[in-house]
């Protein structure tokens, strides 16, 4: 039933409005890490018109605050935070960039129209699945507010990272379409 | 009188904070195993066997299972012929929390509520104490991730909504959490007792071995209806559908004020993490 698709970071339109929920995606590139806190410094920074630590054009966000790495590994449990909490700041930057976004949990209607109106995209990591997600990341480096911790901002190298198309360019919804196949 | 040093309290914290959260109890694994053969959705059962083959890497590598290592939760049943020495137990017990997330590599999740300053460290620890006859001490560690704990919620019902207004509220509240707290998970349900009372017993009971039966056989089968309803609802393994959508339903009941019907729903992710050590 569902599609597997191999996608490169940055993402354009022509990665983006191809993929349907439901598609199983191995997402290969950059990708940058940022949960609550770092998406409020995120939005303070633009309205205050500075740059931001990253370039967001094309840009991949992941809501995740990881385990601290072991030795000898580039990242600890790397598993998604529930991405609702985001939902305030996402369309800010979809509208300035962004092209995709990783986490887990259904978005507000305003991400969603978001998402159709600057072709983005939303992916579900399954959450909870830190310690095998970690095994997709090959390196990591902080790259802004390392005084938030695991809430920093952090640039990580991905290669095959497994994931599912949520929230696609034409409004689809796979939580809601989902459940309501299987609901009694 | 039996004595016991507190310096052993903290090392035994260390090492539950470090085991619980990177060896998947085994009751949690039979569980995605078993549902993996009734689960309908070729998505759900794939979903299961990705979180099995997690929980192999966890241990195999000493990882956390999930990077929310969670507020470390703490279970503490002594005998009240036990004399603690050579320090203050509740400083041992979160000294041990603070060396477990430390070693363990595990993430540090605490903050200031207002600032969201990190505390750097895990703690403090969320303890329970209970004083019980005898001379042992059991501790009991569960991490616990906020994403299910956000999900989770106490009501005061009226009596008169009684057991049918249980069921609906407990059903509705799973459905509303829908992907949120990482199905399938465990549904912890305390009722009666007091407000904070109801809380707590929804808490102890997540901890219970999931495929173990509930002595009181009435609860037995609220649990059963509970737990066929949710997984009617068609949320599935990671919120993506399926029939799937918890591993079990735990109720625990005390007596309550003649004017109210606490019931708190404590919702457990699917890494059901808790480890017991008696010293």
């Amino acid at each position: 039933m569902s599609r597997e698709i191999t996608l490169q970071t940055p993402l354009s339109d022509s990665d983006t409005t191809p993929l349907r929920i439901g598609d199983r995606v191995l997402l290969s590139g950059i990708v940058y890490t940022a949960r609550d806190a770092a998406h409020k410094r995120l939005v303070d920074l633009m309205d205050s018109g500075k740059p931001l630590p990253f370039d967001l054009k094309g840009a991949v966000i992941y809501y995740v605050g990881p385990a601290p790495a072991p030795p000898g590994k580039p990242i600890g449990s790397a598993g998604p935070t529930t991405s609702y909490r985001m939902d305030a700041f996402a369309p800010r930057l979809i509208a300035a960039g962004l092209k995709g976004m990783i986490g887990k949990g259904a978005r507000a209607d305003t991400v969603i129209e978001a998402i159709k109106t600057f072709k983005a995209i939303y992916f579900g990591a399954i959450g909870g699945s830190g310690a095998l997600i970690a095994q997709s990341i090959v390196a990591s480096e902080i790259i802004a507010y390392e005084d938030l911790g695991p809430e920093a901002i952090r640039r990580l190298e991905v290669r095959n990272l497994p994931l599912f198309v949520v929230n696609d360019t034409y409004g689809g919804d796979l939580y809601k379409e989902g459940v309501e196949k299987y609901a009694e | 009188m039996k004595e016991i040093d507190v310096t052993r309290v903290t090392e035994t914290v260390e090492r539950l904070c470090i085991e619980a959260n990177t060896d998947l109890g085994e009751d949690v694994e039979n569980a995605f195993r078993t549902m993996a053969e009734t689960e309908v959705s070729p998505t759900g059962k794939e979903v299961l066997g990705l979180l099995l083959e997690n929980a192999a890497i966890a241990r195999r590598e000493k990882m956390p299972i999930c990077q929310d290592t969670g507020l470390a939760v703490v279970f503490m049943e002594i005998g009240q012929e036990v004399h603690f020495t050579n320090g203050d137990l509740e400083a041992a017990i979160h000294e041990g929390v603070r060396r477990g997330y430390q070693k363990g590599y595990l993430r540090k999740s605490t903050c200031h509520p207002f600032t969201r300053k990190n505390i750097g460290d895990n703690t403090p620890a969320i303890i329970h104490y209970k004083m019980v006859p005898g001379d042992n001490v059991s501790i009991t560690i569960e991490p616990k991730g906020g994403g299910s704990e956000n999900m989770s919620r106490v009501v005061m019902l009226t009596p008169s909504e009684g057991i049918e207004g249980i069921k609906a509220y407990v059903i509705q509240r799973v459905r509303e959490s829908g992907p949120n707290p990482c199905p399938p998970i465990v549904v912890g349900v305390g009722i009666g007792g007091t407000f904070e009372r109801a809380a707590f017993l929804a808490k102890k009971a997540t901890l219970r071995p999931i495929g173990t039966k509930n002595p009181d056989p009435e609860l037995e089968a609220l649990e059963k209806e509970i737990h066929e309803a949710v997984n009617r609802l068609g949320i599935g393994p990671a919120g993506l559908g399926g029939k799937t959508t918890a591993l079990a339903v735990h109720i625990e009941m005390m007596p309550c004020h003649i004017a109210s019907l606490p019931l708190a729903v404590n919702i457990q992710c699917h890494a059901g993490r808790h480890k017991k050590a008696t010293l």
